[in-house]
């Protein structure tokens, strides 16, 4: 643009679109970086020894200091830390104290079983919660509005490890409508040759539709309830995303010119805001994944959340760290993913 | 706008057309915001449910019906109304209704410690990244960054782990995976101070950066920094539930709500009041605050409520 000006038009080292790009995946390392330098220095200040926790209390001091060294934590604090990075970036956690495997084998293992509520819930809320929140800021100060309103506000107030607990009593103890806590009746456990780890999916690809049925009265509860919280935050956006568009020129233009209440809507208002959406379901899903730490709790789901806080419980810190490390990038890849979603597709953003 | 109020001496001063001091300006835009509030019921609503909550810790003592340690075994898990524990007793025969009172105590205590933390703590990095800026700025905002990409439950969980279980340490934990948010703001308010001709005026009376920051940028910081911190109120309050619910935050026999609905979950399918009643304390509290938030935003900030 400047360079019609200048007499000998500069060509910049960089074509500009890589260096955007470069400054976007130096971002990403350094947040990154920094995320494993929280978790390294939270292992650092914990009150348990951990050659204590490898040894036990009898060794001797021969043993100890061995152990100390195999640790590396005879090194400076520097030269541990660059040790951890290279061991998570090759996927290794350490050895969990409780179950005995690698961390790492722990995650992949319980990770699919979170994944899986998440992603029913995210699909309610996404369902539910876009028409909701379109139909209240197209009908604005009406009663859908209101419902919408009241919605938002009861679930940004509620606990949601209490609403879980009124859920099983509500819909399990007294209606006896779906199945308990748990991802699968004991009976029906271990029928299902994991393919995907994700129990719904996997005894769907296997035909083995009993198991499915079980699974699905089993999970239906615990991913409406993380739905609901997912529907509350979706609304809410869609509507002011929506209020946004409808209050602009072209939606009058469009009016105007005879266009049906249904086309203005969805044709012309929605299709504006669809980018803002998925980054508001990305976000959504992000918070879902965090969650679901109270609601696998309450229901027995065997996912990273319980994981972590059986983990956590039991003094277990490797795996403490190496879920909320998990747990993080997950967080930081989908905010990432929906920022550069929005900057590349947006063209208003550029 | 309504001038056309009887002219009692207090409310004319507030509603002058013309402030003569720079206090009385100050106080009529707040008496005018109070006006719009009050207009809103649901706010009013949640101003009276977090009135009734405070006075009810306060007054703890005087209105337990039994102290809330005492154990009763022969009387365990009755229902509510039983032989005047008007919501029942739990597992240890304890009378959850004088419970609760005390555990109000402790939620508040929690929030009121987090609520003078973390907005401390975020003004502190913001101010100084906002007022140094360079290198200073870049490397305390990355660290923002960083801790904004925490999940926020997931972080407390893992602080607390360090730390160990306890009030304190679930406080310190909730503020600091909640300061981000306020570092950002006060560097942003920061930066619009930073170069304003009063600052350079300070400067040039020998003012060192300290003083510029702490005396002449921090006040100038504080109100938004309140908006936010009531805003965030609810999200501490569920988060220090969260926490107590999984045993992370005060410990037994301490009746703090969270933890007595974790204590009250084994039981939740036949004696449902256990878990029933201290989850619907949390729930008024933290739903207080949202509408209070809610009001409090309209008044602030007209256009963010749309």
């Amino acid at each position: 643009m400047t360079s019609s000006t200048t007499n000998a038009p500069r060509q910049p080292l960089l074509p500009k679109w890589l260096k955007k790009l470069l400054g976007t995946l130096l971002t990403i390392a350094v947040t990154l970086l920094g995320l494993l330098f929280v978790t390294f220095m939270i292992g650092r200040v914990m009150p348990i020894d951990p050659v204590l926790a490898v040894v036990g209390e009898r060794a001797s001091q021969a043993q100890y200091d061995e152990v100390y060294r195999q640790l590396g934590l005879d090194q400076p604090l520097l030269v541990q830390f660059g040790i951890y990075i290279l061991d998570v970036l090759q996927g290794d956690f350490g050895r969990s104290i409780r179950t005995g495997m690698p961390v790492a084998e722990d995650i992949a293992r319980v990770f699919p079983a979170t994944l899986e509520l998440a992603t029913i819930g995210t699909f309610f809320g996404v369902v539910l919660g876009v028409p909701l929140g379109v139909m209240a800021a197209v009908k604005r100060g009406s009663w859908i509005d209101q419902t919408a309103r009241f919605v938002g506000l009861i679930g940004y107030s509620m606990p949601i490890f209490w609403l879980g607990l009124m859920g099983l009593l509500v819909f399990y103890g007294i209606l006896g409508w779906v199945a308990g806590p748990g991802r699968v009746d004991i009976f029906f456990d271990g029928i299902v040759e994991p393919i995907t780890g994700m129990l719904l999916l996997d005894s769907a690809l296997r035909g083995e539709w009993d198991v499915f049925r079980n699974a699905f009265s089993h999970i239906i509860l615990p991913a409406c309830l993380l739905g609901y919280f997912s529907l509350a935050y979706i609304s809410r956006m869609t509507r002011s995303f929506m209020l946004e568009q409808l209050s602009s020129e072209y939606v009058t233009t469009a009016r105007v010119k005879g266009l049906s209440e249904w086309n203005v809507i969805w044709r012309h208002a929605f299709r504006n805001i669809r980018i803002q959406l998925i980054t508001v379901i990305a976000l959504s899903y992000a918070n879902l994944l965090e969650g679901s730490v109270l609601t696998e709790i309450i229901f027995a789901w065997p996912g990273i959340g319980s994981y972590i806080t059986v983990s956590l419980l039991a003094n277990d810190m490797n795996a403490v760290l190496g879920g909320t490390v998990v747990i993080g990038v997950i967080f930081v890849g989908l905010n990432i993913f929906s920022d550069l979603l929005y900057r590349f597709f947006d063209p208003r953003s550029k | 706008m309504s001038t056309a109020t009887e002219p009692s001496t207090l409310k004319a001063w507030l509603l002058a057309e013309e402030p003569t001091s720079r206090r009385q300006a100050r106080a009529a835009s707040v008496y005018q915001g109070w006006l719009t509030m009050r207009g809103n019921t649901l706010t009013m609503i949640g101003l009276g449910i977090l009135i009734f909550l405070i006075l009810s810790a306060i007054f703890a003592p005087l209105l337990a019906t039994d102290n809330p340690y005492a154990q009763d075994l022969a009387g365990r898990l009755k229902p509510p109304g039983w032989e005047g524990h008007i919501f029942g007793t739990d597992s240890l025969g304890r009378d959850i209704y004088s419970r609760l009172l005390y555990g109000a105590r402790i939620s508040i205590y929690i929030v009121l410690l987090v609520a003078a933390i973390a907005p401390l703590v975020g003004l502190m990095i913001g101010t100084i990244a906002g007022y140094v800026g360079g290198v200073t700025d870049t490397i305390l905002m990355r660290a923002t960054d960083i801790f904004l990409a925490f999940p926020r439950l997931v972080l407390a969980l893992a602080f607390v782990a360090a730390l160990g279980a306890g009030i304190e340490n679930a406080v310190l934990a909730i503020a600091l995976t909640a300061w981000p948010p306020y570092a950002r703001i006060a560097r942003a308010e920061t930066l619009t101070i930073r170069n304003s001709d009063f600052i350079a005026a300070v400067r040039l009376q020998g003012a060192g950066p300290i003083r510029i920051i702490v005396r002449h940028i921090w006040p100038l910081c504080i109100s938004s920094l309140i908006v936010r911190v009531t805003l965030d109120m609810a999200g501490i309050i569920l988060t220090a539930a969260g926490l107590g619910f999984l045993g992370l935050g005060a410990q037994p026999p301490s009746p703090e709500w969270g933890a007595m609905v974790a204590e009250g979950r084994k039981y939740i399918l036949d004696y449902w009041w256990v878990a029933t009643i201290p989850g619907l304390a949390i729930f008024s509290l933290s739903l207080a605050f949202n509408l209070i938030g809610d009001g409090l935003r309209d008044v602030l900030d007209p256009k963010g409520g749309e």
